[in-house]
């Protein structure tokens, strides 16, 4: 198994995935309680056509706060996993996150980054990460040591495993198309907030 | 609860209230007007104190903790609110996130910052316009009950609070008596 400090896959060379599909695989993985916060946009529509559990949260606003968010959950339950499921574009707004994650490391925490480049649900205008930025050298530098590119299908699962075994806090981008999403989140944040913490509750 | 307001600065007691009142979490991003209180904070065990890279970021990680069984508040100055209407809008306010803020008020009585005047102006008005309750402390003996009251009116409503420290509290020689 590659691990985090030598995998050497770079955004170019890492197989170009479907989010959709990627996001049913890790929803798949999870075992029942895990938490799952949806940042804005396409990433939470597809979250919610994976199936709604109520310890997901679909984040309809506040661009880039999904990796806090979950920062919060995981810091006021350590003993849950809590994956935060961002884009490129929305991160990009937030790069500090990744440095108070580095800082607090919180082992419960896994975030995984759906990059495709573009800023697709306002008519696919290119992000910074078509050109120069690669998120995973940012997240390392940030001090995030198990941060990585995910190659293929076989090594996302790889490290999603790590991960939600406990051994965070761990970073995975994953090279994403220009599919849309399979569905759409119903737009009421209250009825979300009070599911999720339903959710959480026990 | 009794609090000897004599003995004690405004930081102290908000020390006290936070802990009366279970409120664990601290995130904040700093002001050299706050720094007594976050000293005092980050030296007591009872607190998780985290300090982010910006506000936006400190109000995500509050409301997360929040809704994951978590009291939190989030420490800030007058131009650090100035980056929040979008996260207060989109977040806390349609999710009914009872977000308490600490404000340090900057820009007013002898501010020499141009800069902090202007920005300064524009907090009041936003926080009417997201209907948010706020208020403004200016004496040491009015800290407990504001404090203590904005906390629970926000946990009990579902919703968000500003807490204000105007210069009258915290550079004005501290004695309201």
């Amino acid at each position: 198994m590659t691990t985090f400090e030598k995998s050497t896959v770079t955004r170019s060379a890492a197989k170009v995935m479907n989010r959709s599909e990627m996001t049913q695989r890790l929803v798949a993985k999870l075992r029942s309680d895990e938490a799952v916060i949806g940042g804005i946009g396409n990433n939470n529509f597809d979250l919610w056509a994976s199936g709604q559990r109520p310890q997901n949260f679909y984040m309809l606003g506040s661009m880039g706060l999904a990796i806090p968010i979950a920062l919060g959950v995981a810091t006021a339950q350590p003993n849950r996993q809590v994956v935060a499921l961002e884009g490129d574009g929305s991160l990009l707004m937030q790069l500090g996150t990744l440095g108070t994650v580095a800082t607090l490391a919180p082992r419960n925490l896994l975030m995984v980054v759906w990059d495709n480049g573009i800023y697709q649900i306002t008519g696919s205008q290119k992000t910074l990460t078509s050109s120069t930025v690669d998120l995973v050298a940012i997240a390392r530098g940030a001090g995030i040591e198990q941060s990585a590119w995910a190659a293929d299908e076989a090594h996302f699962d790889s490290l999603v495993d790590r991960a939600l075994a406990g051994n965070g806090p761990v970073f995975i981008a994953v090279h994403t198309d220009n599919a849309k999403p399979v569905g759409v989140t119903e737009r009421d944040p209250a009825k979300i907030r009070q599911r999720f913490m339903e959710g959480l509750a026990n | 609860m009794s609090v000897n307001t004599t003995a004690k600065t405004w930081a102290d007691i908000v020390v006290q209230v936070l802990k009366s009142n279970e409120v664990r979490l601290v995130t904040y991003v700093p002001d050299n007007v706050l720094s007594a209180l976050i000293k005092a904070l980050h030296a007591d065990p009872y607190f998780t104190v985290i300090c982010p890279a910006r506000e936006e970021e400190a109000v995500g990680i509050t409301v997360g903790a929040y809704m994951a069984g978590m009291r939190g508040i989030t420490l800030m100055q007058t131009s650090g609110f100035a980056t929040l209407p979008n996260a207060l809008a989109s977040l806390v306010r349609p999710y009914q996130l009872p977000l308490v803020m600490l404000i340090s008020e900057r820009g007013t009585m002898g501010d020499f910052q141009l800069g902090q005047a202007i920005v300064c102006r524009t907090m009041r008005p936003v926080l009417t316009s997201l209907g948010i309750e706020h208020f403004a402390i200016e004496r040491l003996d009015d800290v407990e009950f504001v404090v203590d009251r904005m906390i629970k009116q926000a946990f009990s409503t579902q919703e968000p609070a500003a807490i204000i420290l105007s210069p009258l509290l915290t550079k004005k020689s501290n004695t309201s008596q």
